[in-house]
């Protein structure tokens, strides 16, 4: 997939997530906590979101790597399976 | 067995709650009703509710119909039942089985309170509405789309308003009539962290268990102990409440509180714990919550923490007599063993009611909680 097409599925799974968000006026460099207001359980239902969308299973560890759109575009692009 | 015709009355959903709307019947007379079905949705100050029947029986004749707006034990329908069982009393829990929080989901509009709220903004009927959020739910972007734009007039109350008037007076109700103490307590929580990263490692991401479910369990198991500490204060005595039902302080992204419980907290595993928690977390913000959920807590949880919180100094939610908090868990100089080593730590506290309990039972509570969750692999 291309990171353009990771970013949609991004988006979407986050859209899921926090459905009342406003996602166009998301911005991809800054923390996606604070500007969607997720807690630790949307974060998780996004990461499981993630798992069955893109079928990478980001472990616990690896949260930080998702902080922000663009962080989560370059960590998943070369672990998304072909 | 014989029959007999009972009232099924608007419930009382909370010290906040005076009076709900009947939004839909979701059962016609005629039709055979079995305790813990869903009968009728109702608006409240704090949202749609599902409103679930506690007897067996026939539903024989509705009263009060869709639209209309009734206060708290006005009867809604006539239930012709076997007399054996009491009426308007929650179903228990099976040893082992879940509670009816996470029985199929109901035959109801799924909508989140925001969209609701727009909807009743903009005068736009939700039943003509085909969601496209998770599960069908109506979004606020559907209600934006069958508004087409427009604004239409509408002279009632903001709901986003009247649920934070309803909060105000059950809290200020709270403050006036509570005589409430205070204590708190620094917890390590370095066992509890590190036996979930374990337990979570490698395991899919929708196995995984958070941190808030050995909080929930902890505070849960504790409360064994201290009956007095689980209880409604009613008719100017504290009765301890024989089942365990956590509620949990959810925040509605449109604004506004909910704490529903989780019933039999304490009787089920983490696992099913943590499904509860998704479960609970995911209706409360689609608006598809049960009574049964909002009326029998008999403690709240709240963990402020992932707001930057350090602690959290609570309001008790009447009748409840005691109040949970949980603070942000922060890495901080902590002594083991006569060696500063740094630590993961939480401030717990405790609001409680004088009227129920002392500082004194409280202090113990909140070390037996702190006990507890220094073997994780217990709870």
């Amino acid at each position: 997939m291309s990171r353009e097409e990771i970013r949609a599925v991004v988006l979407q799974c986050l859209g899921d997530v926090a459905p009342e968000a406003d996602l166009d006026a998301l911005q991809a460099d800054r923390p996606l906590r604070d500007q969607l207001d997720i807690d630790s359980i949307d974060f998780l239902n996004f990461v499981i979101e993630l798992d069955r969308s893109l079928h990478v299973a980001v472990p616990e560890t690896d949260y930080a790597a998702l902080a922000t759109l663009d962080r989560c575009v370059d960590y998943l692009t070369p672990r998304v399976p072909p | 067995m014989s029959e007999r015709i009972e009232e099924f009355r608007m419930p009382s959903l909370g010290a906040d709650m005076a009076a709900g709307r009947l939004v839909q019947w979701f059962k016609a007379p005629g039709d055979a009703l079995r305790r813990g079905d869903i009968i009728a949705e109702v608006d409240t100050d704090k949202g749609a509710i599902d409103i679930e029947v506690f007897t067996d029986g026939t539903l024989a004749e509705i009263l009060v119909h869709e639209g209309e707006r009734v206060p708290v034990g006005t009867p809604l329908a006539l239930i012709r039942s076997a007399a054996a069982r009491e009426s308007q009393e929650p179903p228990a829990s099976p040893e082992g089985h879940p509670p009816a929080a996470e029985a199929g989901p109901a035959p109801r509009i799924q909508v989140s309170p925001a969209a609701r709220r727009l909807a009743s903004e903009r005068g736009v009927d939700l039943s003509r509405i085909q969601g496209t959020g998770p599960g069908g739910a109506i979004t606020m972007a559907d209600v934006e789309g069958a508004a087409g734009g427009k604004r239409e007039e509408d002279k009632s109350e903001d709901p986003a308003a009247r649920m934070r008037r309803a909060i105000g007076a059950a809290m200020a109700r709270s403050k006036r009539e509570i005589p409430h103490y205070y204590l708190s307590t620094v917890i390590d929580l370095g066992p509890a962290v590190e036996w979930l990263a374990e337990r979570n490692r490698g395991l899919a991401p929708a196995e995984r268990l958070l941190l808030g479910v050995l909080q929930l369990k902890a505070v849960a198991l504790a409360l064994r102990e201290f009956p007095d500490l689980n209880a409604w204060y009613e008719d100017g005595a504290a009765v301890p409440k024989p089942a365990i039902n956590v509620g949990m302080a959810i925040a509605l992204r449109g604004g506004g509180l909910v704490a529903p419980a989780i019933l039999e907290t304490d009787r089920r595993d983490l696992e099913t714990l943590m499904r509860a928690m998704h479960d609970l977390v995911d209706r409360a913000r689609r608006g598809a919550l049960r009574s049964s959920e909002l009326s029998e807590g008999t403690i709240t949880v709240t963990s402020l923490g992932e707001r930057g919180v350090d602690a959290v100094t609570g309001v008790i939610y009447p009748p409840q007599v005691a109040l949970v908090g949980f603070g942000r868990v922060a890495r901080r100089p902590w002594v083991v063993e006569d060696a500063v080593v740094p630590r993961p730590v939480v401030t717990a506290s405790l609001a409680g009611d004088h009227r129920a309990s002392d500082g004194h039972r409280g202090g113990l509570f909140l070390a037996r909680v702190e006990q507890l969750l220094q073997e994780p692999g217990k709870l």
